[in-house]
């Protein structure tokens, strides 16, 4: 059963990175976009980032250093990947929901890295540290991940504001986690739980003679699953964030020659959109339909 | 809510509306502050009931024709198939792939971008408003089309039947948003309702040749075909600014005078033309106020170049391109050393923001805003100011293109406090502001019973707002301004406040910010704020 078991692990490990990687690559090879930042943007100058405002309330502004503000962006970044910040501001409802769910996973992960290097660094007293801080991070996670994804799972469920967008897909996420964390919580409650730095060894050194509850083993089964799954849904927003933060919201770069230079390379494709006043016909580029003025053409003819 | 709205209804194959806007469902407006219900709907005519598609919610925006057969229906579901692929790749949709894609594959549906929409909360929570309803026809049509979802993907995303009457309501439905982005502003993932509704728009005009009438033909068209969406041609516009300057000259005693064409200025002053038919008293302010700081200016006469407007920022890229071009080569001819942008807050938007990676070499010339200069003139000392002309309650509009969208929020407020002692701040303002209801195009736009809708429902909360301002000093007795630096607000106020009567009930005036900069200058002759035109 372990082998099984670990196999699922190793399988939902490698599936998440190759999934994870695949998004990056399929939004960091995306053209760049037009400008659509939206304000506030937390890198700009201290004197006006809090109320909002950008570099071009400067007279002359292109004449300006413009002073990276990492401290700025750190600020916004830090409480909104740990605190979900923004949800606490605007949906504070789902908040106590999201919260402890998101707080369960990172607690969970934070487990599972402990426990991997504690295994790393065998018997020595700091692997004796690690699988300790190990154990309460993995309850914890345990407990509010359950929580979060009952909770979050219930208001799927009965939520009217939510009926027109939940789908059968949107329930077992949520409920995936729940159902796995249970099972998780029951194997280790049986007694026959081997202790954490015995499964982490016998992850890391394939041991497959470790004895694991049957709950345990359904738990990570399906724990691996849903990982392995979460790259290839909507559920990897930790990777498109990064995206939507900082090459959309917060992309106020001004034009320079590395983006001049690649938006010289998009004005050389040739769409095909069909409309008359296009003028697309399949063989004009980007650039020459931008440069071209057909309603003037029109009332030249005429 | 009277009725329930399920994502299925978009499709339905009835002509009859999938949501009927009652007056009663809206939201209430404050007790006490005295504007009642206001009008009452106006149904839409029999006539257009029949020619045109009004599926959606009993308004119509776009004058769809009726398909005359089942043939050029079908003909029309795959053109629009056609142009949502097309919005999927990179040779038709670079400017815009990588927000969408996020926005399609990364919602979560959590809602929480729907207690920002003003629209959404103004209808009484009507589910078609909601910022998601539209994106989540979008995003099934995605996972269906595009990425040709089996019966897994409908299981995860959901599914959508697609026929012409879910077009022709979608259609409809992409002109019901104001694209503030107040929404995206509060999405915890950052995925951009508004983006939708711009790239739907996108779909109709580029591939299906359907758009409003005002933004497109009498807009983009007419302003590249004669020069200004207003239909003035060089000569025209340049007799209207010479009227005005003498006008100005009159009232203001100084010697007004707009510089046209001159080569090596520093600065070319793009105007929404819209003002100087409209709102004349606005250019001529500017032409005061430069004059007297002693600033190198000029306008163009150029085709295009003395109309700052840009349509196609709300619908069509090409459009949009081939007019920010126009713009920034009439700057290449003069050698001005900069454009800046007048107050019309999507110009303002368009061509310092949206624009900037298609302006590429000597095309990239420096943009400004208008609220950052006269700012400067302002705190310089160039003029003198005499704040107590001014000493009458005042509170500022923020368009979004300018403040959430562009990141101008302070100068406006420093000229403010400087020139207006009763100056005060409405809620919520700056970037968390909400649209005045007429962004996007609406505030041009009065097709049938649409004008109904943008005072009733997309206007709703800015005239809570500005009321809520004036919540001590509503009577009648106490002038009141409302400075909205941008044309579109600008026109959009003008309805809005006639049609809920607020200068009768509450003499509540709106205009611009250089208006009230003369107004304060102590060489100008007094009264240069005319109370009784409204």
């Amino acid at each position: 059963m372990a082998t099984l078991v670990f196999l699922f692990i190793y399988a939902g490990v490698l599936v998440f990175a190759v999934g994870c990687v695949g998004r990056v690559v399929q939004y960091a090879r995306a053209p760049i976009h037009l400008r659509w930042e939206l304000y506030p943007v937390p890198h700009e100058a201290p004197e006006r980032v809090t109320h909002g405002g950008s570099y071009f309330e400067q007279g002359d502004w292109w004449k300006k250093e413009r002073r990276p503000n990492l401290a700025g962006e750190l600020s916004f970044m830090i409480p909104e990947m740990l605190l979900l910040k923004g949800l606490w501001e605007y949906n504070r409802k789902l908040w106590y929901r999201s919260f402890p769910f998101h707080a369960g996973l990172y607690l969970l992960m934070g487990a599972a890295v402990l426990s991997t290097v504690g295994a790393v660094f065998g018997g020595s007293g700091l692997a004796g540290v690690l699988f300790a801080i190990a154990r309460v991070c993995a309850w914890a996670g345990l407990a509010l991940t359950t929580f979060g994804g009952v909770a979050l799972f219930w208001r799927r469920l009965v939520d009217p504001e939510l009926k027109n967008y939940t789908g059968l897909g949107d329930l077992l996420n949520v409920g995936g986690f729940a159902i796995a964390c249970v099972l998780a919580i029951i194997g280790a409650l049986s007694g026959s739980m081997p202790p954490l730095a015995t499964l982490a060894r016998a992850l890391l050194t394939f041991d497959s003679t470790v004895r694991l509850p049957a709950a345990t083993s359904a738990g990570l089964i399906l724990g691996s699953v849903i990982l392995g799954y979460i790259p290839y849904t909507h559920m990897a927003h930790f990777v498109a964030k990064y995206f939507t933060y900082h090459t959309i919201r917060w992309d106020d770069a001004p034009n320079n020659k590395q983006i001049a230079a690649r938006v010289a390379e998009y004005l050389t494709y040739r769409p095909t959109w069909s409309a008359p006043h296009i003028g697309a016909d399949g063989t004009k580029t980007w650039g020459e339909i931008a440069t071209t003025n057909p309603p003037e053409k029109q009332a030249v003819r005429k | 809510m009277s009725e329930h709205v399920n994502m299925g209804d978009i499709s339905r194959r009835d002509a009859e509306p999938i949501t009927h806007l009652q007056k009663s469902e809206l939201k209430p407006l404050p007790a006490g502050l005295g504007v009642g219900d206001g009008p009452a709907f106006t149904p839409l005519s029999v006539q257009v009931k029949e020619r045109c598609e009004c599926g959606l919610d009993g308004t119509c925006a776009l004058n769809l024709p009726r398909p005359k057969s089942r043939e050029e229906e079908e003909a029309l579901v795959i053109k629009f198939l056609a142009g949502v692929e097309k919005l999927f790749s990179k040779e038709n949709n670079w400017t815009f792939l990588q927000p969408l894609l996020l926005t399609m594959e990364h919602c979560t549906r959590c809602q929480t971008c729907s207690d920002a929409c003003h629209i959404y909360e103004a209808s009484g929570r009507n589910e078609v408003y909601r910022p998601l309803f539209r994106s989540e026809i979008l995003r099934r049509l995605y996972f269906k089309y595009v990425k040709h979802g089996g019966l897994v993907s409908r299981w995860k995303h959901g599914d959508i039947e697609l026929n012409w009457p879910m077009v022709a309501r979608l259609a409809e439905l992409a002109y019901r948003c104001n694209l503030c982005r107040r929404c995206a502003q509060t999405c915890p993932i950052g995925a951009d309702n508004a983006l939708v509704a711009h790239e739907l728009r996108k779909v109709f005009s580029m591939e299906m040749g359907i758009a409003a009438k005002e933004i497109h033909d009498n807009g983009s068209m007419k302003q590249l075909k004669t020069g200004s969406s207003t239909g003035m041609n060089p000569a025209a516009v340049r007799d209207s600014v010479d009227f005005i300057d003498e006008e100005m000259s009159e009232k203001t005693g100084f010697d007004v005078h707009t510089p046209w064409d001159v080569e090596g200025a520093d600065i070319l002053l793009l105007h929404n033309a819209g003002e100087i038919l409209a709102w004349p008293e606005n250019p001529g302010a500017f032409a005061v106020i430069l004059n007297a700081a002693g600033v190198s200016w000029t306008m163009s006469s150029e085709l295009v170049a003395y109309d700052s407007i840009n349509y196609g920022l709300w619908y069509d890229d090409a459009q949009f391109a081939r007019v920010a071009l126009k713009h920034a080569e009439a700057a290449r001819k003069l050698k001005v050393k900069k454009i800046v942008i007048g107050e019309c807050g999507h110009a303002h938007k368009a061509l310092s923001v949206i624009a900037d990676r298609i302006l590429l070499g000597e095309m990239n010339i420096p943009r400004e805003s208008s609220m950052t200069l006269l700012r400067d003139i302002v705190m310089s000392g160039k003029l003198k100011l005499d704040p107590s002309r001014n000493d009458f309650p005042i509170t500022l509009h923020d368009p979004c293109n300018v403040v959430r969208l562009m990141g101008v929020v302070e100068p406006q407020r420093e000229i403010l406090r400087k020139i207006a002692p009763k100056f005060r701040e409405m809620e919520p303002h700056g970037v968390n502001n909400y649209c005045c209801g007429g962004g996007s195009g609406f505030a041009i736009m009065s097709p049938n019973n649409f004008t109904d809708w943008r005072f009733q429902v997309s206007g709703r909360k800015k005239l809570e707002q500005v009321l809520n301002a004036f919540g001590d000093c509503l009577e009648p007795e106490t002038p009141k301004y409302v400075c909205a630096p941008c044309s579109n607000c600008k026109g959009q106020m003008r309805d809005l406040f006639a049609y809920w009567n607020l200068w009768d009930k509450h003499q509540i005036l709106y205009g611009g910010l250089v208006e009230l900069i003369v107004n304060a200058m102590a060489d100008v002759k007094p009264g240069f704020l005319e109370w009784e035109w409204h």
